[in-house]
């Protein structure tokens, strides 16, 4: 049993991380009804860009408070890679907004491709390694579970994140705004809604997010390269169709599950089984329930 | 000077030339009832007006500006609402949310849209008892007036009807009209597309009716309620 529980919190630590890119896919496809291929991509950079500042411009060295000096680093990180994300809508999804559903997605595949070979030109194709003792070794035991503080930081700092959006988007007006857009655009507009503004506001959210969970990754792991946006990219994109894509709870929901899922599919029956466990859920859900767990019928807009 | 003037409007969707030139004005107070058969150009009218569409020629004046470059989440904040064919309410949205969305062009003016949601609410007693539902679970009468007091949620000048009949039963087609004509008494110009033209003409104070994208009528209602082509292919007299 304490094993058991012990696989649940180290997967939600994991699922957390999905959950928070899963929102970058979902939202982005609830109001383009794109798959934003990319977006792995900058979950990616996220990791990169940090390493970065902590490694090369030993910026955690310039700033006196270690806390200080990581919360710097987060959210210089989610800024430029939010500024990355509205860049990438402009140049390779806005041209094409009114052609055929296949020129974006043949676009979204461009701009991932794009950014991976030059994240490898720039940063060498090899692993790099993020410092050790970024937050100190601390190890806690609850209950005969045990969790240590960067465990804490990411569920807290997700938990947190995700709850805030949460609420932006079911209780404020802009959140209104944001899922009347995902409905109809037109109509959106004869609101005063300026939709333009607001796909701009999803790109900026959901790439933040996802910097977030790879600075996370890089901490936590330590170690990264230029292609874990695929991997990650897969499972985050698995959890979003989970949850249903294009609802934001869903992918939350999405991420946890599939995180708690895949580390006791490791656990209990072969870590070699957890690779694997992603795409078997992906193509169960597929078959069986396209919609996703909290996904809507479909059929009010087609 | 005319609150709306629309001066030889050309509309194109790729190909399908769907309005070839269509001039009318509407004045203040006004209420104008545009007729036509299905795919007459009635609907594509209102959406160049409200900024879904470009004019391909012509141009649209409101309060004497022209709209040809405005964007229309913009043309709400000048004073122009538009409640489009099919109601379009957002239906996992609440009624109330609907309403908020409604004034999303009148920014922070909290008190303003506390009040225009009463006076809405007052208009529609059945979206008051059902503000909390998704507006996708009502009624189609219901969802017409969620349309409806959606678009007066941004307080405009000028309202834009499309088909607010469509669908509906007798008894709530008359009690729709019946809250058009409130809603023109209380100072709001409308712009009323119509299949039921006899309804339509016996509420308005003028009329325009369009075919194949060209004006082949215009006149008071009276006029057009009279005239033997009207009575012919719309109001279903021999
Ligand atoms: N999005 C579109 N793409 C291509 N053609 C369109 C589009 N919308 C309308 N049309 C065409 O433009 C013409 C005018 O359409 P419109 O919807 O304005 O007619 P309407 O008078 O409102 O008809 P109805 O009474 O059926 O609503 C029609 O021939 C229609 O097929
Ligand atoms: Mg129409």
């Amino acid at each position: 049993m304490q094993e058991f529980l012990q696989q649940v919190v180290n997967g939600l630590t994991i699922g957390s991380i999905y959950a928070l890119v899963a929102l970058g896919y979902t939202m982005v496809y609830g109001i383009l009804k794109l798959i934003n291929f990319a977006h792995g991509e900058l979950f990616m950079i996220g990791s990169f860009l940090a390493f970065t500042l902590i490694v090369s411009a030993n910026l955690m060295e310039h700033i006196p408070h270690p806390v200080a000096g990581l919360v710097a680093v987060f959210l210089l990180v989610a800024l430029m890679v939010a500024v990355i994300g509205l860049i990438l809508e402009r140049v390779a999804y806005r041209p094409l907004r009114r052609s055929s559903r296949l020129a974006p997605l043949v676009s979204a595949l461009g701009a991932s491709i794009f950014l991976q070979n030059a994240i490898m030109l720039v940063y060498g194709g090899g692993y790099l390694v993020f410092p050790e003792n970024l937050v100190p070794n601390i190890e806690w035991s609850v209950g005969g579970i045990n969790i240590g503080l960067m465990r804490v930081i990411i569920l807290a700092l997700s938990i947190s994140l995700m709850l805030f959006l949460y609420l932006l988007v079911q209780k404020t007006r802009l959140g209104a705004a944001m899922r009347a857009c995902s409905l109809d655009h037109d109509t959106a507009r004869l609101m005063g809604i300026n939709v333009d503004r607001i796909i701009a506001l999803v790109f900026v959210i959901g790439p933040a997010l996802g910097a977030i969970a790879g600075i996370m990754v890089g901490m936590y792991y330590r170690q990264i390269n230029f292609t874990m946006g695929w991997a990650y990219g897969l499972r985050a994109f698995t959890a979003a169709i989970l949850g249903g894509i294009g609802n934001i709870p869903g992918a939350m929901v999405g991420g946890l599950l599939l995180g708690i899922l895949e580390t006791i599919g490791a656990g209990y029956v072969a870590a070699a089984w957890k690779d694997v466990v992603a795409f078997i859920i992906l193509i169960l859900i597929l078959i069986l329930r396209p919609t996703g767990l909290l996904g809507e019928r479909v059929a009010e807009k087609v | 000077m005319a609150m709306l003037a629309v001066e030889n409007l050309h509309v194109s969707y790729g190909h399908v030339h769907a309005l070839k030139g269509i001039t009318f004005e509407l004045k203040e107070g006004e209420i104008l009832a545009l007729l036509g058969a299905n795919g007459a150009g009635k609907s594509t009218t209102l959406r160049a007006i409200s900024g879904l569409v470009a004019p391909r020629a012509g141009r649209i004046l409101f309060a004497g500006k022209d709209l040809g470059k405005v964007p229309a989440h913009e043309i709400v904040r000048m004073g122009v609402a538009h409640a489009p064919e099919g109601r379009r309410v957002f239906a996992t949205l609440t009624v109330e949310e609907n309403l908020i969305l409604g004034g999303y062009s009148r920014g922070r003016d909290r008190k303003g849209l506390e009040e225009t949601r009463r006076q809405v609410y007052e208009l529609f007693p059945r979206l008051y008892e059902r503000r909390r539902q998704l507006a996708g679970t009502l009624s189609g009468g219901e969802q017409q007036m969620l349309s409806i007091g959606r678009a007066l949620m941004a307080a405009p000048r000028l309202l834009l009807l499309d088909e607010p009949s469509l669908g509906l039963a007798p008894l709530l087609v008359r009690e729709i009209f019946q809250t058009i004509k409130e809603i023109n008494a209380r100072g709001v110009t409308i712009l009323l597309v119509e299949q039921n033209a006899r309804a339509a003409l016996r509420l308005a104070h003028r009329g325009v009716v369009l075919e194949a994208g060209r004006m082949v009528l215009a006149g008071s209602a009276r006029e057009l309620l009279g005239d033997e082509r009207v009575k012919k292919a719309y109001l279903g007299e021999k």
